[in-house]
């Protein structure tokens, strides 16, 4: 096959990624509304009920604070634009997206820090105190989760040399037997921690709290009205389902498709829509069991991921 | 022809440029010297460009020019590197210095002496002996000593900073001068290529202790806990274009006599030395960074980010130095390209930041945070400008800090797993370190983006701020632009540091990373491609801003206010200050930073059930002045008390000494022979 034929495939897939998170992103968390509800013993809304508030939202008429600058604006479309560029690069469906060399994970973190960096910015923009106090949380969480985060990379690369995602996940393809391995472990429940702090799930954040002495995103967000309310809700929900999809194939890479066959796209789109289905059900059910934890209290947590990730790299470096 | 003449007429122009700021009158005094500072800037610019290309080092020596001595220059391709990043800095800070001329820089000493203290920034890099280093290195030292000593008549502060730096650039000079004496001892020589020859032949020991020596003074210049303290006194009292200089330039200097003592000179050494290097670095990092994330003024958050830069710099030149003791030299190779990236990127961001806080400070009249909010609206372009530079200090992508920290962390990512067991245990940890350090700059500039700029004024002065001068937007604006530049295409400037690199490393035959639009690690798996990301973000803003005008039905947004809790109007008293935006970050390393918080209740005259007043202070003191120097100024006074003693004014008490000293002398003498 020819360079520009795999340039094509490659950007199919991507673009298929892409669609795949935009749509499935509202989705996941619609699910786990609903699973969330029926252990509550409640009916709940629809599993669509996210797509159907984000299709309102965007008929509504935008709003803007009066003091607010150009910041404000931006922040929605670059959160949006910067999940669908890691969307689009990294393993989901297929190991080969385009651009999938420049998938490093270490990119990948900083693309996401960067829409989660103007959205803290856009939370000052108003000049109100509730976007401070969630600004002001935000990025202390996610400063405190970047050594657990990076050293997490560290104990996954080791093995293969690389930080580059698609080899990582290509390197325990080929070797299934790494899958237990301690330093995979060890890291990987790290990785958890990390995604559910970064995104704002039980028990860091509460997304269905408006209470100010605990809401961290909704406070940062709270200005935000009609569409770019629903640029923040997609982007916020979409970023979810990549860091939760890089965890799922990260820990069971299987069905992630190794060629550009129609078959193994459409393989890959489901077992990885099985995979997401199983953990987010897992992490409702944890949530329904669990209540949100103190704000000062979280440094713990994240030291605790931290540590775990550490036990990771030190069992790396020790069975090598 | 050589280009030996390039040099001169630099340092020619630059003194010419010190005495027409010193001769001329008000009115045209610092623009002339301007201009004549760029011509000394493009003349030492050429000169390192053309050893960059060439590969050919220029020597100059002149035995008449300073007697007994001579004057020795030298420019590699290392010091060539350094002379462009000063240059670099330099041009700008002075195109921003006419602007800020009027508040503080056109009196005829500080005209006359900052074209001087560029001169030496300048020339530093292209010393080649001992003598020259040390007396250009002095004279950098009083240049910027007087600068910062300038508005000395305004605030008790300044008197106390410029006694700190004073201090701390002095003690650092003597203990470079003691490592270098030991060296030129040995040798009949002193300059670096004779010295280096010879340098060899010492003793494990001496060599040790000439290293140590270098590390604590070029140290205590570079800002490197524990010999930071004058940083964040001295940079937030210098005029801004000067801080900007210290901070870019001359702080950057301080890391080049690291690398020229222990790489060029000493010809590297064994793992410990390079483990100190690594654990200081980590230490500035994280200290510095913790501090600058619970700052409330901004050049002091800058000075305090400066620390926690120069050590991220110092991790990796450290963990270079130990991947070369363990016979990894690609790995050292790449580490080191990593920390003069670092370097390199730091000069861009933090000057275009500290000359952004000197337009702030002139158009507001204060730098504290707490005093600011809302200048985005005002001032537009000098916001937009300083907004690129915190993201790029705050490593996002696609901008300069991003390219460098992804270098540290590949070098690092990979150092790991080179079985020793120092590096074991240090590089997982220093790969910490930058981690914590790199979450707590998102925090401080965050804060100072967001606080500074953002919101409602808080002050009138930030409320009538108006945009500043075109030459200080502009100066900031190269800065920047340099930002997005070295981010989006860093190949453009990895070879000069690659070949800067070179010089430290001479058994190098391999670039770490390939000459590419992409950044392709050599010999190692990984792989960036910076253009391809920014390229990447720009189509997805695009397509998202179009696929909202697609789907929205009504897009023409509408002004409203803000929601105030029910209340009818907001207040810019409403919103979260500087400090309590950093709260969080306080609590949770209070033990790091010992915050002293006090809360005064006053109440009504008629009841004490009713508050009249309340009075919240709280202050971040820095725990290594109060717990180290405090104690030691201490113990010096008590010293000086008891030496009193010793002078009660009697002259018979006086020849008594003399007598005694005299008598230990000749005993000592009778018992040695």
């Amino acid at each position: 096959m020819s360079a520009v034929s795999h340039a094509v495939d490659a950007a199919v897939m991507s673009g298929v990624q892409v669609v795949a998170v935009a749509l499935g992103g509202p989705l996941l968390v619609g699910m786990m509304r609903t699973v969330r509800c029926r252990l509550e013993g409640r009916v709940g809304p629809p599993v669509f009920q996210p797509l159907i508030d984000i299709r309102k939202l965007l008929r509504k008429q935008r709003l803007r604070p009066d003091q607010a600058t150009w910041v404000f604006a931006l922040a929605p479309v670059v959160l949006v634009a910067t999940v669908a560029v890691v969307a689009a690069i990294a393993p989901l469906i297929t190991t080969r997206p385009a651009l999938g060399g420049g998938a490093d994970l270490f990119a990948i973190v900083y693309l996401l820090l960067l829409g989660s960096t103007l959205l803290a910015l856009a939370g000052l923009d108003a000049g109100t105190a509730f976007g401070g106090m969630g600004s002001s949380r935000a990025v202390t969480i996610g400063a405190l989760a970047e050594p657990a985060l990076l050293v997490t990379i560290l104990a996954l690369s080791l093995a293969g040399h690389s930080s580059n995602l698609p080899a990582v996940i290509s390197s325990t393809l080929a070797h299934p037997a790494s899958v237990a391995a301690p330093q995979r472990l060890f890291a990987l429940g790290a990785l958890l921690v990390v995604v559910v702090a970064e995104s704002g799930r039980l028990p860091v954040d509460n997304p269905a709290t408006h209470l100010e002495l605990t809401m961290v995103h909704e406070a940062k967000i709270l200005e935000y009205s009609g569409p770019d309310l629903a640029l923040v809700s997609a982007g916020e929900a979409m970023r979810f389902m990549v860091l939760l999809g890089i965890f799922v194939n990260l820990v069971a890479p299987w069905g992630v498709a190794t060629s550009a066959s129609a078959g193994r796209i459409i393989l890959g789109l489901v077992t990885f829509a099985a995979k997401l289905a199983v953990t987010a059900g897992a992490l409702a059910v944890f949530e329904v069991t669990t209540a949100k934890v103190r704000l000062f209290r979280l440094p713990e947590l994240l030291a605790g991921a931290f540590v775990l990730a550490l036990l990771g790299v030190v069992s790396g470096l020790v069975v090598r | 022809m050589t280009a030996g003449w390039l040099v001169v007429a630099g340092a020619t122009t630059g003194v010419a440029a010190g005495a027409v700021g010193a001769a001329l009158p008000r009115r045209w005094r610092f623009t002339s010297a301007a201009l004549l500072v760029w011509l000394a800037c493009a003349f030492e610019a050429a000169a390192a460009v053309h050893v960059m290309a060439t590969g050919r080092h220029i020597v100059l020596h002149s035995a008449t020019l300073i007697p007994i001595t001579g004057v020795d220059i030298e420019l590699n391709q290392l010091g060539a590197l350094f002379v462009l990043l000063v240059a670099g800095v330099a041009i700008p800070a002075t195109l921003h210095g006419i602007g800020y001329a009027r508040h503080g820089l056109d009196s005829r000493l500080a005209a006359g002496t900052f074209p001087l203290f560029v001169t030496c920034l300048l020339l530093v890099p292209a010393a080649g002996s001992v003598a020259t280093f040390m007396g250009l290195w002095e004279l950098m030292a009083l240049t910027s000593l007087v600068l910062v000593l300038i508005n000395h008549g305004r605030s008790e502060a300044t008197r106390s900073a410029a006694t700190w730096y004073a201090v701390f650039t002095h003690g650092g000079a003597v203990l470079i001068l003691v490592a270098w004496l030991i060296l030129t001892a040995h040798t009949k020589g002193q300059t670096f290529p004779e010295l280096s020859a010879h340098a060899r032949e010492l003793a494990p020991a001496v060599r040790g202790l000439v290293f140590l020596l270098a590390l604590v003074g070029f140290g205590s210049k570079a800002g490197v806990v524990p010999f930071h303290v004058w940083l964040p006194k001295a940079h937030p009292e210098a005029p801004s274009p000067v801080s900007a200089l210290m901070s870019g330039a001359m702080v950057a200097l301080g890391v080049y006599g690291i690398i020229l003592v222990g790489d060029v000179v000493l010809g590297r050494g064994p793992s410990w030395w390079w483990l100190t290097v690594l654990v200081l670095g980590a230490g500035s990092a994280l200290f510095g960074s913790i501090h600058a994330a619970s700052s409330t003024d901004m050049k002091r958050l800058l000075a305090y980010s400066t620390t926690d830069n120069i050590g991220l710099a110092l991790i990796a030149l450290g963990a270079s130095g130990f991947f070369e003791s363990t016979r990894h030299p690609l790995l050292a190779a790449l580490a080191l390209v990593a920390s003069l990236t670092l370097i390199l990127n730091h000069a861009a961001f933090k000057a275009a930041l500290f000359l952004s806080a000197g337009s702030v400070q002139v158009a507001t009249g204060s730098r504290d945070l707490d005093q600011l909010g809302g200048l985005l609206r005002r001032m537009p372009q000098t916001g937009t400008l300083f907004l690129v530079s915190a993201a790029a200090i705050a490593a996002l992508p696609p901008l300069n800090g991003f390219v460098g920290e992804w270098l540290l962390f590949q070098s690092l990512l990979h150092g790991a797993a080179i079985g020793s067991t120092a590096g074991d245990v240090a590089i997982p940890l220093a790969l910490s370190a930058m981690a914590l350090t790199a979450g707590l700059t998102v925090v401080a500039f965050v804060k100072a983006a967001g606080i500074g700029f953002l919101g409602r004024p808080r002050s009138v002065g930030a409320d009538d701020a108006v945009e500043v001068a075109v030459t200080m937007r502009l100066a900031v604006g190269l800065l920047a632009g340099a930002c997005v530049v070295l981010g989006v295409v860093p190949f453009l400037v990895l070879p000069a540091v690659e070949r800067a690199a070179g010089v430290a490393l001479p058994g190098l035959t391999r670039a770490p990373v390939s000459r590419g639009v992409e950044l392709q690690l050599v010999g190692l798996r990984g792989l960036l491609a910076p253009a391809a990301v920014a390229g990447g973000l720009v189509v997805a803003v695009g397509a998202v801003v179009g696929l909202r005008r697609v789907l929205a039905r009504r897009p023409a947004p509408n002004v409203a206010e803000a929601w105030g809790c029910g209340r009818q109007f907001q207040t810019a008293r409403m919103q979260y200050t500087a400090v309590s935006f950093a709260e969080p970050v306080q609590r949770v390393f209070d033990d790091v930073l010992r915050p002293v918080q006090d809360l005064d209740v006053s109440h009504a005259a008629e009841s004490r059930y009713f508050v009249e007043s309340l009075t919240f202070h709280n202050s971040v003191d820095d725990a290594v002045e109060r717990w180290l120097y405090e104690r030691i100024i201490r113990a010096a006074r008590r010293w000086g008390q008891a030496a009193r003693l010793l002078q009660p004014g009697s002259v018979h008490r006086y020849l008594a000494y003399g007598l005694g000293a005299v008598v230990v002398v000749f005993a000592s003498l009778a018992v040695v022979r």
